[in-house]
């Protein structure tokens, strides 16, 4: 069972026939055309990009009225006193992002390695659908499940008949942080799939062991990625409401203590900005303003990540 | 799971489990005389170069990706200290048996391997294997050069610190070691902290020679390491094999009948995935018997 040897290749084809002359009127109109639609997509991203532009401005405009140190370094104080500031909430918000991080990115990174690098199988499928079902789920049902798993069990254990409900930021974290989850793990496997083939056996062909190589050459040269994924992800839950009224609910007072209900400044601008005094209102912008620029100063930070070279 | 389809009977026929996994274990004397045994009972495989200690043998090797039958009944060895090249038309199998030779295969999904690979005497797809060492001592250059995306430096020191080495000083004697054998120190030097990156694309190739080096292996494989290069890298990285040719066994896979021709002692062609002859290069491109490698070295096909 010798191979045969393939046909040499014939010698190349003499018969090439010009195609016909396109006619003008033919021309014309696809020229038409283009230029019509090429109209309309400008048109629509220029209707697109108006409402983030308005919003911003209108944001900037009232929020910049109440900046001063004071907005950063004092809390909030009764209706009809003016001065006072978001700091307790600012600070809430930090402290919750901080948890949510402290459980989002180890879960949603690892996760999202292990679906790009050993999930081609049918667990691998069930953990891909069950991450997109988790990412369209509304985020008040996150905040009703946290609030049933680590709200409600921990002050049942813990108070007195009638104490008040015991919130905490722990469980305001808990919430943001599985919001994290599936934003982190389908960016981080979308970005370490992009990793070439070449790189892990490169590194394998040295004798590495795939967990380690995975862990050193394929997140090395992914982590560009993997950080604007992660920086997104923040600036999602960083603005987050409904997790956070069942969960860490709110506070007047500045709180270091994750055991205790904490601010945060989505829920402080919710109820400033729906309370009768004009100050608050007020603050409610200032509020609003610097929400804003946090989500928009991690936005450039993942357009910057992404730039980066990868070393 | 293999099947031991050896053809010459006085070669080791100790089951499985006799054979030491660790073959570092083996002492080099142990191991000159079986190889002279392996030697005489292999005179009449390949009537080349003379006296070499044989480094590696593939025996009736068979590998199925998923229904294709991609190596047919392989048989071939390998003598220490000398360059032996693979040719033969696209998809004819080379690069499939080369990455058999350091179990690059396991990696792929449904592929199959029988038959039987020795590398010192020793199956490598024996259970008890470790397949990390037995790459630290088949290492591998491939075709795209492939630098980590870190410095010069890193890259280099990459296998021996996975070995362990975490003292800065003999790292910097390997890095430079490994670099000036794959003459590249002299282009580097300077630029340790660098980008791998940002290196020419014959630059990085030898860098991955340099990286593949700095392991220490005992064989050097190489698919064609040149294929994406220019001409002056290329012959750079052809002086470097004969360089390195003293001290590594070293098997590579080359499209450029030349550079077989010019670098190799032994030549092996494949077709359609199977071995049609091996013998050395001398014989190979002046004389070869079978009349499809005189076709195909002629340039009639390929
Ligand atoms: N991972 C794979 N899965 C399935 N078929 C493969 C795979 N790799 C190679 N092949 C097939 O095996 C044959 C030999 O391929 P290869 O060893 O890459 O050839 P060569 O290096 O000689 O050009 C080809 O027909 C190729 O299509
Ligand atoms: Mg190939």
């Amino acid at each position: 069972m010798n191979p045969t040897l393939p046909a040499p290749s014939s010698a190349v084809s003499d018969r090439v026939r010009p195609l016909p002359p396109m006619s003008s009127s033919l021309m014309t109109k696809r020229r038409v055309s283009n230029n019509v639609m090429k109209g309309l997509c400008g048109l629509a991203t220029i209707l697109a990009i108006i409402p983030l532009f308005l919003v911003l401005y209108y944001v900037t405009i009232q929020g910049i009225k109440v900046m001063n140190p004071a907005f950063f370094t004092e809390v909030q104080r009764p209706a009809g006193d003016p001065g006072g500031g978001f700091k307790h909430a600012i600070v809430g918000t930090l402290m919750m992002v901080g948890l949510a991080s402290c459980i989002g990115l180890p879960v949603g990174i690892l996760g999202g390695i292990y679906l790009s690098e050993f999930g081609q199988n049918r667990f691998g499928f069930i953990v891909r659908f069950a991450t997109d079902v988790l990412n369209g789920i509304p985020s008040i049902i996150i905040g009703v499940f946290v609030y049933s798993i680590a709200v409600l069990p921990v002050s049942r254990a813990t108070r007195e008949w009638n104490d008040p409900i015991t919130f905490s930021a722990w469980a305001g974290g808990l919430a943001l942080g599985i919001m994290m989850i599936p934003t982190v793990m389908r960016t981080t496997e979308e970005i370490v799939r992009l990793v070439p083939q070449s790189l892990r056996e490169g590194a394998l062909a040295l004798g590495d062991t795939r967990w380690h190589s995975t862990l050193k050459i394929v997140l090395g040269a992914a982590k560009g990625g993997v950080i604007t994924g992660v920086l997104l992800a923040i600036a999602r839950i960083a603005g987050e409401t409904a997790p956070l009224l069942f969960t860490a609910a709110d506070s007047l007072y500045m709180n270091l203590n994750p055991s205790k209900q904490t601010a945060s400044l989505p829920v402080r601008i919710y109820l400033s900005a729906t309370s009768p005094d004009d100050h608050w209102n007020a603050l409610a912008w200032g509020g609003a303003f610097v929400l804003v620029a946090m989500i928009l100063i991690l936005s450039l930070l993942a357009r910057y990540a992404t730039r980066a070279r990868n070393v | 799971m293999l099947v031991s389809t050896k053809p010459n009977s006085t070669q080791t026929e100790q089951p499985v489990a006799e054979i030491t996994p660790d073959a570092q274990s083996v002492t080099s004397s142990e191991r000159a005389v079986n190889q002279s045994v392996a030697i005489s009972a292999r005179a009449n495989a390949n009537s080349v170069p003379t006296n070499a200690v044989t480094k590696m043998t593939a025996a009736g090797v068979n590998l199925h990706y998923g229904p294709k039958h991609a190596l047919k009944n392989v048989s071939a060895t390998f003598p220490e200290k000398t360059i032996t090249a693979l040719i033969g038309p696209s998809g004819c199998g080379k690069s499939t048996f080369l990455r058999c030779l350091n179990r690059m295969n396991d990696l792929i999904d449904g592929c199959k391997i029988t038959g039987d690979i020795q590398l010192d005497e020793e199956n490598i797809y024996a259970r008890g294997v470790d397949v990390v060492q037995l790459r630290q001592r088949v290492g591998m250059v491939f075709q795209k050069p492939n630098p980590f995306p870190m410095t010069i430096w890193d890259n280099v020191a990459y296998g021996p610190r996975l070995r362990g080495i975490k003292n800065k000083n003999l790292l910097a004697e390997i890095v430079q070691e490994s670099l000036e054998g794959a003459a590249l120190w002299n282009e580097v030097k300077d630029d340790l902290k660098k980008s791998a990156l940002g290196l020419s694309g014959g630059q990085q190739q030898r860098l991955c020679i340099a990286r593949a080096l700095a392991t220490k292996p005992e064989v050097v494989l190489m698919d064609e390491p040149c294929s994406a290069l220019d001409p002056i890298s290329t012959l750079k990285i052809e002086e470097l094999m004969r360089e390195l040719r003293s001290q590594y066994t070293i098997i590579i896979v080359t499209h450029n009948m030349q550079q077989a021709a010019r670098c190799s002692d032994k030549t092996a062609f494949f077709l359609l995935g199977e071995l049609v002859e091996m013998d050395s290069s001398s014989k190979m491109f002046t004389d070869p018997s079978d009349k499809r490698t005189e076709d195909y070295i002629t340039g009639r096909f390929g």
